[in-house]
């Protein structure tokens, strides 16, 4: 009989601590059978950061450095420099990515770091309980933003994505998103991209997923989930950029 | 073969005794005064198949020495005052999560902007606070081109001995002047790393390098066990002193103004006069039993005073070690105010005229 | 054996440079040496000044108050330095920036000090490289205490050269000796 289902080796064998309705669970589990799947469990650093997200290392099975505020990008770049044999993930928050981060995010993928940074997009600050963030929506609420973001004083939501898809370093770059059973498959599909890209050396990869925080955005979970799409209308779900099919091979 | 003899910068000392070290990896972000050292990385580190990098800043530059010290690689950065600052947020990230690596502060003059002339106004942040929380780095000052090469290679193995950042304190003067330096091999210890890096989850469980602990006896258990580390330290102190139990007063510096003391300090010698000469090397740990037992080796009543090219801050260190036992005053040099030796010798006389002048 | 100097002129007149070769000059006659150049906004244009000690024994301080010797390109360094000559003390001076009679103290600024004027710049010219007076004013300075042999000149004057300016080493050696020669005419020892 044919193996349909499998609990991936690098996800440990734990209960999620996050909330009810968080996609965060849905995405380590994809990244964990990518993982293994591409068999470098053995040869691959992941990297924490502050954020819901700083607990990756309760969940996925492979050795985890935790980067400060911001810095994954640039402690990812200091591993690969010092260890290019060593596979590198960075797995962050729009707040850490986008907002404290961006310098570190944007140099990074400009040099052409061979790194893959995941950035999960939520629209807000999750941890903290729910600021606005670089990516609020127009009009959205949050805690710091409570008439809605208003673009005369907090300004436009600020797309990654789109920046990083012009930049001559970066080799992959997509938007995908993991509430609908399509986009999950789609999703594992677009991890495995970004680490290919990683594999033959080609540069930075980037991945962002549009994902659900029901507590902050103050909904149930299936609205949240539901909510994602109206995300999509300002983050629009593609790949932007992906050098492999695009027929590059080799660095 | 015969060690080759080279004319060459403080700063530049710093960057040959980094790469005897067995530095392999650089991350840094230019200013001055200590540009040469990036410099001579950029050059000598490709050669020897290690890695440069200029980061976009020094906020980027030392969690890029983070992530190469996580995986086990030697690693280094270096900057001046304002930079080091910026800096301070990853240095609290690498004493928590015990990662070894050297970091060269080049002082010039603060607070702010400040000057690019010699200034020893970071002791307080190098040896109190490098960053955030309850953390120390060991800290190592020389005073010349020879022990500048000398301690920066020590640096590296101290580093990987305690897995803590060490840092090499020194200054505009001292970075600038040139003077011989014998390139001598010298014997630098490796510790194994495989039981703690991050190399990968090959043979062995998963490995975490964290220093998130919400469990606040956790990480009272933590802390209490870095404060063990700083107290091994200790065995690493380190000091010069011209000392035999009969003078009156003792001069206290480190770094170039230590040189501009000694001179002071021998030429008084010469002339009879009871002055002594206390240089500490290391700065943490501070040689504080050394200059107690000073205080209480001399023969009659000692004042020790203490020259510093800030407005006091070595000082508190020195009072604090004396116990009382012995009076130490302060006399200060803010930047751009460099003292001739002549400066020092009449302040030296002053105090060895007056027993009971003011008080700092 | 123990000497101070301080070089000073304009930024551009190669004070440093100087400066840096006579320490290392020192090194190879196998003296103590540092070489402190000063440091600040001075270092572009202005007034640039570097101190040089040569020494058989440890050298503590790089820093001098009252120097033995002097080497002067320029007015804005004589009356910035030949009061903390030491008395007794030796300045050689560029005569071609500096001229008595613009200096309204001269005679109370050389009272029981020995002045050398020299035209480094005329000498330099003469041999053909105008921009060597720094080397002239070195070699000035050698043909006065003769610290050092032409051969270690050599040597050092070699490794100071970027490969960039290799092209250099003869009209800069030219300049040296020339400064050499002129001031032996002088100073008979």
């Amino acid at each position: 009989m044919p193996e349909v289902f499998r609990f991936p080796k690098s996800l440990k064998k734990t209960l999620f601590h996050y909330c009810p309705g968080c996609h965060h669970s849905i995405i380590h589990r994809l990244l964990c059978e990518v993982i293994d799947e591409l068999g470098i469990r053995e040869r691959t650093i992941g990297l924490a950061s502050i954020g819901c997200s700083c607990f990756l290392y309760f969940y996925i099975d492979v050795d985890i450095l935790e980067a400060p505020h911001g810095r994954s990008c640039s402690v990812g770049t200091g591993i690969k420099r010092a260890r290019p044999d060593l596979v590198v993930f960075t797995y962050q928050g729009d707040g850490d990515f986008a907002a404290i981060g961006l310098g570190d995010s944007l140099h990074a993928a400009s040099r052409g770091e061979n790194i893959t940074a995941i950035m999960i997009n939520n629209t807000v600050y999750g941890m903290t309980g729910g600021q606005v963030s670089p990516t609020t929506l127009l009009f959205q609420k949050t805690t710091t933003t409570p008439y809605g973001r208003d673009p005369k004083k907090e300004g436009y939501p600020l797309k990654v994505a789109e920046i990083l898809a012009g930049f001559e370093g970066v080799a992959f770059c997509a938007r995908g998103a993991v509430n609908t059973p399509q986009r999950v498959l789609e999703a594992k599909k677009l991890l495995r991209r970004a680490f290919e890209i990683q594999l033959r050396g080609l540069g930075f990869s980037y991945l962002e997923f549009l994902s659900a925080c029901p507590i902050n955005w103050k909904m149930d979970p299936i609205s949240a989930t539901r909510y994602v799409d109206k995300l999509a209308e300002t983050f629009p779900i593609k790949v932007f950029k992906d050098q492999l099919s695009e027929g590059k091979n080799e660095a | 073969m015969m060690a080759k003899k080279v004319l060459v910068k403080g700063v530049e000392a710093i960057a040959l005794g980094a790469l005897e070290g067995g530095c392999q990896c650089y991350f840094g972000y230019p200013i001055t005064p200590q540009n040469e050292i990036p410099e001579i990385m950029a050059i000598e580190l490709p050669k020897r198949g290690g890695v440069f990098l200029q980061a976009e800043s020094e906020t980027s530059a030392i969690n890029m020495v983070l992530g190469a010290s996580a995986v086990g690689a030697r690693v280094m950065t270096s900057s001046s005052s304002p930079g080091i600052s910026l800096m301070s947020e990853g240095f609290s990230y690498l004493i928590a999560l015990e990662l070894p690596c050297v970091v060269v502060n080049v002082m010039r003059g603060g607070p702010g902007l400040g000057g690019i002339e010699a200034s020893q106004g970071d002791y307080f942040q190098a040896v109190k606070a490098p960053g955030h929380g309850d953390g120390r780095f060991l800290v190592l000052a020389p005073y010349s081109c020879s022990e500048a090469y000398q301690l920066t290679a020590k640096a590296f193995e101290l580093a990987d001995k305690y897995r803590n950042p060490v840092m090499i304190l020194s200054d505009a003067i001292l970075g600038q002047m040139k003077e011989p330096l014998l390139l001598k091999s010298l014997k630098i210890k490796t510790y194994p790393k495989e039981d703690w890096a991050l190399t990968g989850a090959m043979g062995r469980p998963s490995r975490v390098i964290k220093s998130l602990f919400l469990d606040s006896k956790e990480l009272a258990e933590r802390n209490l066990r870095l404060k063990r580390k700083y107290r091994a330290m200790e065995k690493e102190i380190r000091y010069e002193a011209i000392f035999s139990g009969e003078e009156r007063v003792i001069a206290v510096a480190f770094g170039s103004i230590a040189r501009i003391c000694k001179e002071a300090v021998l030429n008084l010698r010469e002339k009879g006069y009871e002055v002594g000469f206390f240089r500490p090397i290391t700065l943490f740990p501070f040689p504080g039993k050394a200059l107690l037992n000073m205080a209480e080796r001399s023969l009659g009543k000692v004042s020790l005073v203490v020259f510093e090219l800030n407005c006091g801050q070595m000082i508190e260190d020195v009072k604090l070690s004396l116990c009382g036992k012995a009076e130490a005053i302060s006399r200060y040099y803010p930047p751009s105010i460099l003292p001739f030796p002549e400066d020092i010798e009449k302040e030296l006389k002053k105090c060895l005229k007056s027993s009971g002048f003011p008080k700092v | 054996m123990r000497l101070e100097v301080i070089l000073s002129g304009f930024g551009g007149q190669g004070i440093l440079f100087a400066g840096n070769l006579l320490a290392l000059c020192g090194m190879y006659q196998r003296y103590q040496v540092t070489f402190l150049p000063v440091y600040g906004p001075e270092m572009r244009g202005g007034t640039c000044h570097c101190t040089v000690i040569l020494s058989d024994k440890e050298i503590a301080s790089p820093l001098v108050l009252e120097p033995g010797y002097l080497i002067l390109l320029n007015l804005p360094s004589f009356i910035k330095f030949m009061p903390r000559l030491k008395k007794g003390g030796l300045a050689l001076v560029n005569s071609d920036l500096v001229k008595k009679e613009e200096i309204t103290n001269f005679e109370e600024l050389i009272k029981g000090k020995r002045v050398i004027f020299l035209p480094m710049n005329t000498l330099a010219e003469e041999v053909g490289a105008p921009q060597a007076l720094n080397m002239c004013a070195l070699g000035a300075f050698n043909g006065c205490l003769e610290i050092f042999s032409e051969s270690t000149f050599k040597k050092a004057l070699k490794e100071m050269l970027f490969p960039s300016k290799a092209h250099l080493f003869e009209s800069n050696l030219k300049a040296y000796q020339r400064g050499f020669q002129e001031v032996k005419k002088i100073v008979k020892d």
